[in-house]
């Protein structure tokens, strides 16, 4: 890939992202955090174009950007003022010396080792014509097991968010206590 | 010059690198839970950089089996914040605070 | 008081069938505006109209003869322009992306231009509409019939001041009416006006036209934040939770279509339509109905314009703004009636095909004839119905649309099949999945009704009877004119 505008398009967009990412750590504000991190997203979405993944940046835009960003906004909004201040852990220096040991390790292997990569031609020759098509075949084909697990994985998740945050209305509880009235007196009579 | 796999991983390192920074070191559960999205981010640009440059694929429909495995991964990752986000709601209500400094009941 | 009443004639009883539709047909303003100009301005347009007449006759003999086809300047297809001059442009062999780029110039700024230029025009439009069917006259100070309105509208919002509230958060708060414009922008990207005139024709436009759509309430959520104001944020988060209910439905009428076209690329969508030869509003009514009811929500607009509600929450989440910032949020709810009747005009009204007619028509002249016929119905809804209750909204999202969109999108699964694989001709199959498509919607949406718990109304509405006298309604019984 050594067209010019791949080439510049990767690197303003790597460049989006890694600031992105260092505003959601550097961020004084919880919201301002978020921001950052949709821009982060954003950005890895354009890196998938530069890819030729075309479904899948959509797909990020869609899921990331548009639907677990809002579920972010949501849960700081119903969370309280104290401490939306992005503020630091006890452990953000050795979480610091991690992360960085982390990176510095996958920087390092990527840029000295020899991948077994295709390049010139063979890499023009493989250029996804149609990726939808293929990943539905995929899905539906090769890795229907997965795909039934993940839909049953978010029956689950959705059932469980709803249940897990779901509050008993006054009239379910006025009802739960006449219900344990009634057992009292019949017990007792 | 020209981009090759090894841009690709190296900036996927780096922002895993980010994420890992930012699950470790937040006070906030909900920010923990934007270092984990990174993480995620990063997992998946790496596996689409595979599927793109990886020489060991027979055709184009088993290079294509990186996407429909990073489909799965943003699957899992919506679901797995939406029920996050819901115990952190539901913590907030119990226990009057989000920040994990001060959830410690199952600590030693 | 009764004595100055019976002086008058009393005004006769509005007859009980369709008054307002009797006077509004009934309004003689341009015969009356034409009979009252002075001669040379009546001369002037007499001779302007012939002209046009003329013109528009020379260009058809022109088309019928064809002597346009295939040159570069053959108008039906703008993109023959283009393509001719990126054929010359790399002919001078200054490097492969020199056309690229003034290509993707030009049609960038034509899509600004065209919808810069029709948000200009739909402003007057929707205004006069509206005040046709509201039965009063709409704006006609400014200009001749008040088409200098908007231009007006624009000059006051730029040279208003722009506030920004104490305890705002300055550097997130100029964002959003940016943020905003840029998905209304986007979204035009993937909609065909002709065969070579799509601008950003990709294999996932559908799904690109969704996820765009789902970054404008981002922008909204920003907006109602950063004004530090409870009655913004509340709004916010209303529209917010608005927004991301209806992109269900929208995805999953949308999945109809895909299953009948068998691809997500929007000039395949409308190539299939002109093949087989019909809309695919024949055969998918519950989806044409689901998308264009959910986009209404998508783009806050009556009935589902509880973001700015203009009787309830001051002026919802765009409350703080003013001067060319609540301009930018007015022209994008504009711009986004538009797309949303760009999309539905590709998805389910055929593109810019009809039935052949694009030969002789240049295509994206139908496509802005059926985007207007769609926003004539955005508008007509704006001034018929009242607005819809937030919980009245997510109840009919969650409980009904959603439901029911999943199981036409079985239906449509098992007739798609079943077109795939049969040897019968095309129309019949699926003039036949049309009317099984019109006979099922009528009898889940019943059904699902009745298990919903909506009832139908008691007995027979009473009509409302228009009192034209002054005094209200005691004076009108009064006078004998109604019960």
């Amino acid at each position: 890939m050594d067209s010019t505008g791949i080439v510049v398009g990767f690197w303003v967009l790597a460049a989006v992202t890694i600031a992105g990412a260092l505003g959601v750590i550097a961020a004084r504000d919880l919201l301002h955090a978020i921001f950052f991190l949709i821009v982060s997203f954003l950005g890895m979405a354009g890196l998938f174009i530069t890819l030729s993944a075309d479904f899948i940046a959509v797909a990020q835009v869609l899921i990331y950007a548009g639907a677990i960003s809002v579920l972010l906004v949501f849960a700081v909004m119903l969370t309280p003022l104290v401490s939306r201040d992005n503020g630091n852990s006890l452990y953000i220096a050795p979480g610091a010396l991690a992360g960085l040991a982390l990176a510095a390790l996958v920087v390092f292997v990527a840029v000295d080792a020899d991948w077994a990569q295709l390049s010139g031609d063979a890499l023009a020759a493989r250029s996804f014509p149609d990726t939808a098509a293929t990943i539905g075949e995929l899905l539906v084909g090769r890795y229907v097991l997965a795909f039934e697990v993940a839909s049953v994985l978010l029956l689950f998740a959705l059932l469980g968010a709803i249940v897990l945050v779901h509050e008993r209305r006054d009239d379910d509880a006025a009802a739960a206590r006449a219900e344990d009235g009634a057992a009292g007196d019949e017990e007792a009579a | 010059m020209t981009v090759e796999l090894g841009h690709y991983v190296a900036v996927s390192g780096v922002i895993f690198g980010l994420g890992v920074i930012v699950a470790l070191g937040k006070r906030n559960a909900v920010a923990v839970l934007m270092g984990v999205e990174l993480m995620l981010n990063a997992v998946n640009l790496l596996l689409v950089a595979f599927a793109r440059f990886g020489a060991a694929f027979a055709n184009d429909a088993a290079a294509l089996s990186g996407h429909a495995f990073v489909i799965f991964v943003l699957t899992v990752a919506a679901a797995e914040a939406a029920v996050v986000l819901a115990m952190a709601v539901l913590v907030y209500r119990r226990r009057e605070t989000v920040e994990l400094d001060r959830i410690t009941l199952m600590r030693w | 008081m009764s004595s100055d009443a019976t002086s008058r004639p009393l005004p006769a009883a509005p007859r009980p069938a369709t008054p307002m539709l009797r006077q509004i047909l009934e309004q003689p303003t341009l015969r009356r505006a034409f009979r009252g100009a002075p001669l040379p301005v009546r001369l002037a347009l007499v001779v302007v109209a012939l002209g046009f007449l003329a013109v528009n006759v020379a260009i058809g003999a022109l088309v019928v003869s064809g002597r346009l086809d295939g040159h570069w300047y053959d108008f039906r297809d703008l993109g023959n322009a283009t393509g001719g001059l990126a054929a010359w442009l790399d002919d001078r062999g200054l490097g492969p992306w020199l056309s690229y780029w003034v290509t993707a110039l030009i049609g960038g700024l034509g899509i600004l231009s065209f919808v810069g230029g029709v948000l200009l025009i739909g402003t007057w439009v929707e205004r006069r509409l509206l005040a046709k069917f509201q039965i009063r006259r709409g704006p006609n100070r400014v200009g001749p019939f008040g088409l200098l309105q908007p231009l007006a509208d624009a000059l006051k919002l730029i040279q208003k001041e722009v506030l920004v509230p104490l305890g705002a958060d300055r550097r997130l708060f100029f964002l959003p009416p940016i943020l905003v414009f840029i998905p209304a922008m986007l979204g035009w990207g993937p909609v065909p006006w002709a065969p070579r005139m799509a601008y950003l024709d990709i294999n996932v436009g559908l799904v690109y036209v969704v996820a765009i759509s789902s970054l404008a309430v981002l922008a909204i959520f920003i907006a109602g934040w950063s004004s530090n104001n409870h009655y913004a944020l509340l709004g916010a988060m209303r529209t917010v939770a608005m927004m991301v209910s209806y992109e269900i439905p929208v995805s999953i009428s949308l999945l109809s279509v895909v299953l009948f076209t068998g691809s997500l690329q929007l000039s395949e969508i409308v190539a299939w339509q002109a093949t087989h030869n019909t809309w695919l509003a024949m055969i998918l009514p519950f989806a044409l109905f689901t998308f264009f009811f959910s986009s209404t929500a998508e783009i806050n607009r009556t009935p589902n314009d509880i973001a700015e509600a203009e009787s309830e929450i001051v002026a919802g989440f765009h409350t703080e703004y003013s001067g060319m910032k609540a301009g930018l949020f007015l022209a994008v709810e504009l711009g986004n009636a538009l797309l949303v009747g760009a999309l539905v005009a590709t998805f389910f009204l055929g593109g810019y095909t009809l039935f052949g007619l694009e030969e002789w028509v240049p295509p994206y002249l139908i496509l802005a004839g059926k985007i207007s016929a769609v926003y004539f119905v955005f508008v007509w809804l704006r001034g018929t119905l009242p607005r819809f209750r937030l919980d009245q909204l997510m109840g009919y999202a969650w409980k009904f649309l959603i439901p029911l969109s999943i199981a036409f999108v079985g239906i449509s699964a098992v007739e798609a099949s079943i077109f795939a694989r049969a040897d019968l001709p095309g129309l019949v199959v699926l003039g036949a999945f049309g009317v099984v498509n019109a006979v099922l919607t009528v009898v889940l949406v019943r059904f699902w009704a009745r298990i919903a718990g909506y009832e139908a109304p008691q007995g027979d509405l009473a009509q409302p009877r228009l009192t034209t006298t002054v005094g209200g309604l005691r004076a009108a019984q009064r006078l004998r004119i109604t019960r």
